[in-house]
C-alpha cells in the first residue's frame, strides 16, 4: 500500500493506493471458464489507534484501489493506519505517520 | 458478555464468524479489528433492490451532494474517478451506486465524526449509466446523480 498523509490547515489529508486484482467474478479466462471474484470487501483507516473511516467495497472499485479523504485534526507525525480485508480473508495493514 | 465474546472470537476467528457474530447482535458493525459486509446490499442487482438492501426505500434528491473530479465522459469504464463531497449536516455514510453495472453498490463510506464528508475513489462502469452518490445524514437519506458516459466497458471480458 501507498499512503500519503499530509496536514493541510487544520485537516489532514490521507491519500492511499492499494495494490489488488478486484477481480469482478464477471470475467472470464481464455478457456471460457468464469475467474472468480476476488476483492477488497472492508477498509479501516485509523487515526493513532481512532477509526475515522470504514469502508465496504464491492467489486466495482477499480484494479489497485485508490481512495482519499480528509479528517480534521491530526498533526505531523500521528500514526496512520489501514487495514483491508479481501473476500478470501486475506488482510493487510500498513502504516505511516503524517507528514 | 466480553470474556465469552474473546474466547469464542479465539476459538474462530475469520470472517465467517464475525459476520454470525454480527448477525446474532453479538458485536456492533465497526468494531475496531474487522466489521460487516452488507452482502445483500453488494449482491443486488438493480439500483432498487440495493437501495432496499441498504435500507434506504425513501432519497431525497439533494442539491448539497456535489460531485468533485469526476467526468462527463470516462475513456476507460475500467477506472473512472468518482469524488463525492456533502454538506449535508451529520453526514454518516456515503455510497456509490452505479446504475448499469452488474451490481448497482459500488461502496459505502462510514464517515466517523471530524471526518470531512468528502471522499474519492475510482470506480469500474460497464457502460454509460447514471452514477448515483446516496448520502446518509442524521438517519435519513439524501441523492444525487450524475450521467457518466462510458467509451470502453469496464466489465466483461
Amino acid at each position: 500500500m501507498k499512503i500519503r498523509a499530509t496536514v493541510v490547515g487544520d485537516s489532514t489529508e490521507v491519500r492511499v493506493l492499494m495494490s489488488h486484482e478486484m477481480e469482478t467474478g464477471q470475467r472470464k479466462d481464455a478457456q471460457g471458464k468464469v475467474i472468480p471474484a476476488w476483492f477488497i470487501q472492508n477498509v479501516v483507516v485509523a487515526h493513532n489507534g481512532k477509526p475515522v473511516l470504514n469502508a465496504q467495497w464491492g467489486t466495482a472499485i477499480a484494479k489497485n484501489p485508490f481512495l482519499s479523504f480528509k479528517f480534521k485534526g491530526g498533526a505531523k507525525g500521528d500514526k496512520i493506519e489501514i487495514t483491508w480485508v479481501d473476500n478470501r480473508g486475506e488482510k493487510r495493514t500498513d502504516e505511516t505517520v503524517v507528514g | 458478555m466480553q470474556n465469552t465474546r474473546r474466547k469464542v472470537l479465539k476459538a474462530g476467528g475469520g470472517m465467517t464468524l464475525y459476520a454470525l457474530l454480527v448477525a446474532a447482535g453479538w458485536l456492533k458493525p465497526g468494531d475496531a479489528a474487522a466489521q460487516a459486509w452488507n452482502k445483500s446490499a453488494f449482491e443486488a442487482k438493480s439500483l432498487d433492490e440495493a437501495l432496499k438492501a441498504f435500507g434506504a426505500g425513501s432519497s431525497a434528491q439533494s442539491k448539497d451532494i456535489a460531485f468533485v473530479s469526476t467526468p462527463d465522459i470516462a475513456e476507460n469504464g475500467a477506472v473512472v474517478p468518482i469524488g463525492i463531497t456533502s454538506s449535508i449536516p451529520k453526514t454518516e455514510a456515503i455510497a456509490i451506486l452505479v446504475e448499469k453495472n452488474p451490481s448497482a453498490l459500488a461502496a459505502v463510506f462510514e464517515i466517523a465524526p471530524g471526518t470531512e464528508p468528502a471522499i474519492g475513489t475510482r470506480v469500474k462502469m460497464a457502460q454509460t449509466s447514471n452514477v448515483y452518490a446516496l448520502v446518509k445524514a442524521d438517519g435519513k437519506y439524501y441523492a444525487a446523480a450524475k450521467e457518466i458516459k462510458v467509451t470502453l466497458g469496464g466489465c466483461g471480458g
